[in-house]
């Protein structure tokens, strides 16, 4: 298949330029706008492969949620504040080398790792038991197995989620005093007696309300 | 490598035969908004071109071909003129799984619901990036709302599209039909119709919910720079969601191409012309919607879709499945 394959390099170099231009672009705006077309061409390489459940998945998720979050965040920043703060030369005491060169080291002994694993990719297509067959469409196949020999893992993954969304809420929650507050109950149980007060007002001397 | 080519030249004349008819039927679209509003509030609407004042989106449409494009000076250039062409490219490419009649659709692919889902979803991002790249404060208000909103209410969209799913047991378009034949589901699932309409409402930033381009608060929201050609693109990117969600609720809710009873004079009808009419049904739902509420204020939008439409449409999911599982009616067995 000529087609495919074109489209599959494509496909994963728009991927590749993309995560680069991510890192490599100066405006933070554009990476997002990056990272975007990065995870789109991602997904459509999952599409390729047959996995379209994962690839719409991704695209729902990462795309429709995720990155619309991550663009919320890049905007808020003022990005030219930002300028002096990390492109400038000017040494600000490194507080951040320290952490950049603990993650880069995992990521780099990760790498080594993922590319070892190379080795073992004869073996493990061999010993594939997983009977893929094209009969069943492959939402119901993950939902087969997700449901019923993983559903431990999946409900704790969700419980992790939502303590996290907790913690963050926590983080971030101050209570405001002397904000008013719109309360349907309260505006439509209103009567007219409560409302309006009737006042005699005595000539030349006026009234006092809410005295 | 032949027929490669060939398989590729009727795949693009099929595009073309669903674009075309799609792109006239927008700018037909925005005409019978403009009556059914105009209607509503005792005026005449445009009754000047053509007959009925039919061709006055046309003539727009003309109108703003001819005007110049201004890119203002600060703006990120090639974001802004990119943001008008997302928002049309992904407004379109979604008609593609619509099915208009059995084995009349141009993408019968299995994900179809999820395909929709997904590109509704990309859809904030034309907004975004033209809010952002014009530079400019009010453009930016509008896309940061629009953004806010869109997410918000496609939430509650797939909880109720998870509805729908328990009771079809497939996520192909064609298959969701097909399970309406006896019952369309908007009768056992009436309250979830109303929800997904509120905030097809919403998702498109139509009245009530267009905070987005309050003209009163944001001039024009994330279109303000815009002019000529590119905000002719926006506002057909625009009209073609609006109409792509009174599909997608035809599809999911009203039984999509069926006929509503399988007697004589009704099914002699052709089915996509009983798309055509839902969608029609939905639409003018739309214009009157548009012509009598009055607008929403941004917190009250964000209470309706979070704290009332999601944990509602939750509860219906459990509902559903629930009623499914205990009647014994899951599909799929």
């Amino acid at each position: 298949m000529i087609a495919h394959s074109v489209f599959f390099y494509i496909f994963s170099l728009i991927a590749i330029v993309s995560a680069v231009m991510v890192t490599v672009s100066k405006n933070t705006v554009h990476s997002v706008f990056f990272l975007i077309l990065d995870f789109i061409s991602i997904s459509c390489l999952f599409i390729m492969i047959g996995a379209e459940f994962l690839g719409m998945i991704m695209l729902i998720v990462y795309v429709g949620a995720v990155a619309v979050l991550f663009l919320f965040v890049v905007m808020m920043l003022n990005v030219a504040e930002q300028k002096g703060q990390w492109f400038s030369s000017r040494w600000d005491g490194g507080t951040h080398i320290p952490v950049g060169l603990l993650v880069s080291l995992i990521i780099f002994f990760e790498l080594i790792i993922v590319i070892g694993g190379w080795k073992y990719k004869p073996d493990l297509l061999n010993s594939l038991s997983l009977s893929i067959s094209t009969e069943v469409t492959n939402t119901k196949s993950i939902g087969n197995v997700l449901y019923t020999d993983y559903i431990l893992l999946f409900q704790i993954s969700g419980m992790i989620l939502l303590v996290a969304m907790i913690g963050a809420i926590v983080l971030t929650y101050r209570e405001r005093t002397g904000v008013k507050r719109q309360s349907y109950i309260k505006q439509i149980s209103r009567e007219r007696n409560e409302g309006v007060n009737l006042v005699d007002a005595e000539k030349n001397k006026g009234v006092k309300i809410d005295a | 490598m032949d027929s490669y080519f060939s398989i590729l030249f009727t795949e693009v004349y099929k595009i073309l035969f669903l674009l075309v008819p799609v792109l006239v039927s927008v700018a037909m679209i925005v005409w019978l908004d403009r009556r059914v509003w105009a209607f509503v509030q005792k005026r005449r609407g445009p009754n000047v071109v053509g007959p009925f004042g039919l061709f006055q989106s046309l003539a727009d449409a003309l109108k703003y071909i001819f005007k110049e494009i201004i890119i203002p000076a600060s703006s990120n250039k090639l974001v802004f003129v990119l943001a008008p062409v997302v928002t049309m490219t992904l407004a379109l490419i979604s008609w593609a799984v619509i099915p208009f009649g059995e084995d009349f659709v141009l993408a019968d692919i299995n994900v179809g619901i999820l395909y929709l889902f997904a590109v509704s979803s990309l859809g904030v991002y034309g907004i975004i990036m033209g809010g952002w790249a014009s530079n400019s404060k009010y453009p930016f208000l509008g896309a940061i709302r629009s953004a806010a909103q869109m997410v918000s209410y496609e939430v509650s969209i797939g909880v109720i599209i998870i509805n729908v799913l328990l009771c079809v047991g497939s996520l192909n378009l064609s298959d969701i039909v097909m399970a309406q034949e006896n019952l369309w589901f908007v009768i056992p699932l009436f309250p979830m119709f109303v929800i997904f309409f509120i905030s097809a409402l919403a998702e498109t930033n139509r009245p009530p919910f267009d905070l987005p381009e309050a003209e009163a608060e944001l001039v024009a929201g994330y279109q303000t720079e815009y002019s000529g050609m590119m905000y002719a693109m926006f506002w057909l990117g625009e009209y073609a969601n609006i109409l792509l969600m009174c599909a997608m609720g035809a599809v999911l809710f009203l039984g999509g191409w069926l006929s509503p009873i399988d007697i004589f004079p009704f099914n002699a009808i052709p089915g996509p012309f009983w798309l055509i009419f839902k969608i029609l049904f939905l639409f003018i739902l739309f214009a009157l919607v548009k012509a009598t509420v009055p607008r929403y204020r941004y917190d009250q939008l964000m209470k309706l879709g979070w704290k009332i439409f999601l944990p509602f449409s939750l509860f219906y999911v459990v509902l559903t499945s629930s009623f499914l599982l205990y009647f014994d009616l899951l599909p799929g067995k």
